[in-house]
């Protein structure tokens, strides 16, 4: 029994750095809960990367994750992973599921790649009878994503851009400031995004005491408790996220401790995306035939280095 | 018939092993002891008295009948000498390698009692790479049966686990959460102890016994035991998951980004091969002056491996004096000869921040040793005002691990105080068809004692599922080990019960 070859069947691209994978794995689209995250490799020199589950479909047997192409190993996933390839490995789905509570009234909160995982605890509040306020925030229009599949599921939508190119102008703060403006009664804020986000949102809800819940996304190798990479401060206790985690309360995290633990491998990180990104220049330069390691997709996606240049340090 | 050998007849001198010159090996991930050759390995064997008492039987945790392979090696049948470590030993170029044998079979043989004890350990490595080089493999004739049997983790324990169930018959997957099978032995210890090769070697072995490995499955999570046993038509389950979930010191500055598990050095190094990053992707942190907390093996393992990645300094530190350290002497040793400094009866007080989030050095305080503590070993005690300080730039945690939570989140299976998993004396735990072995039960040990649970647990899954030992004869090509058993134990040979257990 095979568990899955981890095909993919369906991709999107949502802007020039973001883009859904929809993989066949029909033993994990059964298990799999909202909050929880699958680690997966490109192939067999990849790093092991962490990806919230972003939605699952039981009937179809998919697991589906949102990426954002910052690094090399999300970069080249971006060029390589086209509908019919398929990853090297994937696993899970790891960490504890989200606990949806009884709570009556609640605000989703998703930032950038956020909004992707929010949206099956949106779902899962909305199924449980809950009135779901979902705010979603980009930086400006060209950014957004599944508007239409939140407002299907939501009892409200509140869409922030640092712009104002879409909805109201502002930080996601302002977008939690404004519903709570209009509901004194939000039992329960879920906020998942960059760390600086979350912790903003933390701070939002802070002082009313209202419960909020973030999830966490550091650097971790296994993913099963070995390694102790992910390790967070968790109301001054040390907490592995895999295991532990990753949905922790937001206003015991330490979230500068996070993000300076996010920084451990900057420079490495760096030397490998500019090497990858030289490679691809040369093979576009020196033409078909030359590419580098089993990526026989990158001579005809070349037009995209520009625009992977562009997204360098975003 | 030989002439029988005393102990002044024998060769005096333990046969020396070659090994890589500290300084260059320091520098490279190739294996650093070589191995025996043909010569070196016939004069050790002859150093076996083949005594009588036969002590080394007992002392292996799977009680390979050493003088009989040792016998066939003087006789220079070293296939015979395969199939006697097969019996009972599925990895013996694995264990020849990694086994303490000092406090096992080598402590106790009788030779060791006058002159340096016969270098079983060595002389089993030989074997079993004889056996990767010339392709040996001993497959029995294997009547399958109707039992499904699951096991998780593809550590030593699962495996030693799933060979002896294939062997009886069953049709085993083996699980793992890992891209590549082998657990420990894979991303944990390096390849200048342990290569690859000579784990995939192994794990072909298994594959031909019928056994089945599924990577990229986290059982707890994809699927639960209860599920195993229950939908997925399981008749037994094995959990041989390890320990995991490394201890922190819980001193300032051990969220520092300098700071890691060696847990997560060596598999980043090992299993992800960071040290040939930027060919392979993961990274690893690199360290000028590297301090690694701890004085087991896994200890030195970091150790060696930060030497070999570069760092102009490395650091043993450890609270207890050298008599006390766990790891094996030999690998105490290697690391001295390769440089590392030691500073035994030295605790960590914090770990100093460079003030951009880096480790800038360490805060130590020296110990002397008190009275005995409940481990028996004398308690360090901090000598008042004689804290100081030294630079580093990485300091790596190796003072063990605590029991892996996933099992106990996922399951219904019974933990002990400690969170490990609850068993009884056959290794059964509290779901009936579930059984546990390895550092999952024991806390962290070794390979060879993880696998002996693991042969152990099947031995109880057998008389749970009904399955008597009946004689697995060989298809023995060589012709030399006709009749012997693979992994079953002797008595029960031939379908009829010697001892009923």
């Amino acid at each position: 029994m095979k568990m899955s070859n981890f095909e993919i069947v369906a991709r999107e691209d949502f802007s020039d750095v973001t883009y859904l994978l929809e993989v066949r794995h029909p033993l994990m689209a059964k298990a799999a809960k909202p909050g929880q995250f699958v680690i997966v490799m490109l192939n067999e020199h990849s790093e092991r990367i962490p990806l919230t589950i972003a939605d699952f479909d039981r009937r179809k047997g998919t697991v589906t994750m949102v990426v954002q192409a910052v690094g090399k190993t999300t970069m080249q996933m971006q060029q390589e992973c086209l509908v019919g390839t398929a990853l090297f490995g994937m696993v899970g789905p790891m960490g504890h599921p989200s606990q949806t509570s009884r709570a009556k009234k609640v605000a989703c909160v998703g930032g950038g790649l956020g909004v992707a995982p929010i949206f099956p605890q949106a779902r899962g509040f909305k199924e449980s009878g809950a009135y779901v306020i979902a705010i979603l925030g980009f930086r400006n229009r060209d950014l957004v994503f599944w508007e239409d599949k939140f407002r299907a599921c939501c009892d409200e939508l509140i869409l922030c851009t640092n712009d104002g190119s879409a909805g109201i102008k502002g930080m996601i703060t302002d977008g939690i400031k404004l519903a709570l403006a209009r509901h004194s009664d939000i039992e329960e804020v879920v906020s998942i995004g960059p760390p600086v986000m979350m912790k903003a949102c933390a701070e939002a809800t802070r002082a009313a005491k209202i419960k909020t819940m973030v999830s966490v996304n550091p650097i971790m190798v296994d993913g099963t408790g070995m390694c102790g990479g992910c390790r967070v401060k968790v109301g001054g206790q040390v907490k592995f996220a895999c295991v532990d985690g990753p949905d922790f309360d937001g206003h015991q995290v330490d979230f500068d401790d996070l993000m300076s633990r996010l920084q451990r491998f900057t420079a490495a990180e760096r030397e490998a995306k500019d090497r990858w990104s030289e490679s691809c220049r040369m093979t576009k330069q020196i033409g078909p035939g030359v590419s580098p390691r089993g990526s026989p997709e990158i001579e005809s996606r070349s037009e995209l280095l520009d625009l992977l240049n562009d997204a360098k340090g975003g | 018939m030989a002439k029988k050998k005393t102990i002044r007849s024998i060769p005096q001198e333990r046969t020396p092993m070659r090994e890589q010159a500290p300084q260059a090996r320091a520098k490279n991930f190739e294996e650093v002891a070589c191995g025996y050759g043909l010569e070196e390995a016939l004069r050790e064997s002859e150093r076996c008295l083949m005594c009588p008492d036969e002590p080394c039987i007992s002392g292996c945790p799977v009680g390979i009948n050493i003088p009989a392979f040792i016998l066939k090696i003087t006789e220079k049948n070293f296939r015979g000498a395969y199939d006697i470590l097969t019996d009972t030993n599925l990895l013996p170029s694995v264990c020849g390698r990694v086994c303490p044998q000092e406090n096992q079979c080598e402590g106790v043989c009788t030779v060791g009692e006058s002159l340096e004890a016969v270098a079983i350990g060595r002389l089993e490595r030989f074997v079993g790479d004889a056996a990767i080089r010339e392709g040996w493999t001993n497959i029995p004739y294997i009547e399958p049966n109707r039992f499904k049997v699951g096991i998780v983790g593809s550590g030593p324990a699962g495996m030693a686990c799933a060979a002896d169930m294939a062997k009886a018959g069953c049709d085993v997957t083996v699980y793992e959460a890992f891209h590549q099978a082998g657990g420990v032995l894979k991303y944990g210890i390096p390849d200048f102890r342990l290569p690859n090769e000579v784990i995939d070697a192994e794990i072909d072995n298994l594959k031909k016994l019928g056994v089945k490995f599924e990577c990229n499955t986290l059982v707890g999570r994809l699927f639960t035991i209860d599920q195993m046993i229950g939908e997925m038509g399981f008749h037994a389950v094995f959990v041989g998951v390890g320990a995991g979930y490394p201890t922190m010191l819980g001193i300032p500055g051990d969220s520092l980004n300098g700071v890691l598990s060696a847990n997560e050095l060596l598999t980043r190094c090992n299993l992800m091969r960071a040290k040939e990053f930027p060919d392979y992707d993961t990274p690893l942190p690199m360290g000028k002056r590297v301090a690694v907390v701890g004085a087991g093996n896994t200890a030195m393992d970091a150790t060696r491996v930060s030497l070999r990645l570069g760092a102009e300094k490395v650091y043993c530190i450890y609270r207890r004096s050298r008599t006390e350290a766990p790891a094996r002497a030999e690998e105490v040793h290697h690391a001295e000869q390769e440089g590392v400094e030691f500073h035994w009866l030295t605790n960590p007080a914090s770990i100093l921040d460079d003030g951009k989030g880096g480790v800038l050095g360490m805060r130590c305080v020296r110990m002397e040793l008190g009275e005995p503590d409940s481990s028996g070993r004398r308690r360090p005690v901090p000598i008042a005002g004689s804290e100081f300080d030294f630079a580093a730039d990485l300091v790596v945690y190796a003072i063990g691990t605590n029991a892996n939570p996933i099992m106990g989140q996922t399951s219904s299976l019974k933990l002990n105080k400690r969170g490990y998993i609850d068993v009884d004396e056959n290794l059964a735990a509290s779901v009936a068809g579930v059984f546990a072995g390895g550092d999952i039960v024991t806390g962290a040990a070794t390979v060879i004692e993880a696998m002996g649970a693991g042969r152990k647990a099947a031995r109880s899954m057998k008389a749970y599922l009904g399955i008597r030992d009946a004689g697995l004869p060989y298809l023995n090509r060589s012709g030399t080990g006709a009749g012997t058993l693979f992994g079953i134990d002797t008595r029960e040979r031939n379908f009829a019960r010697v001892r009923v257990a």
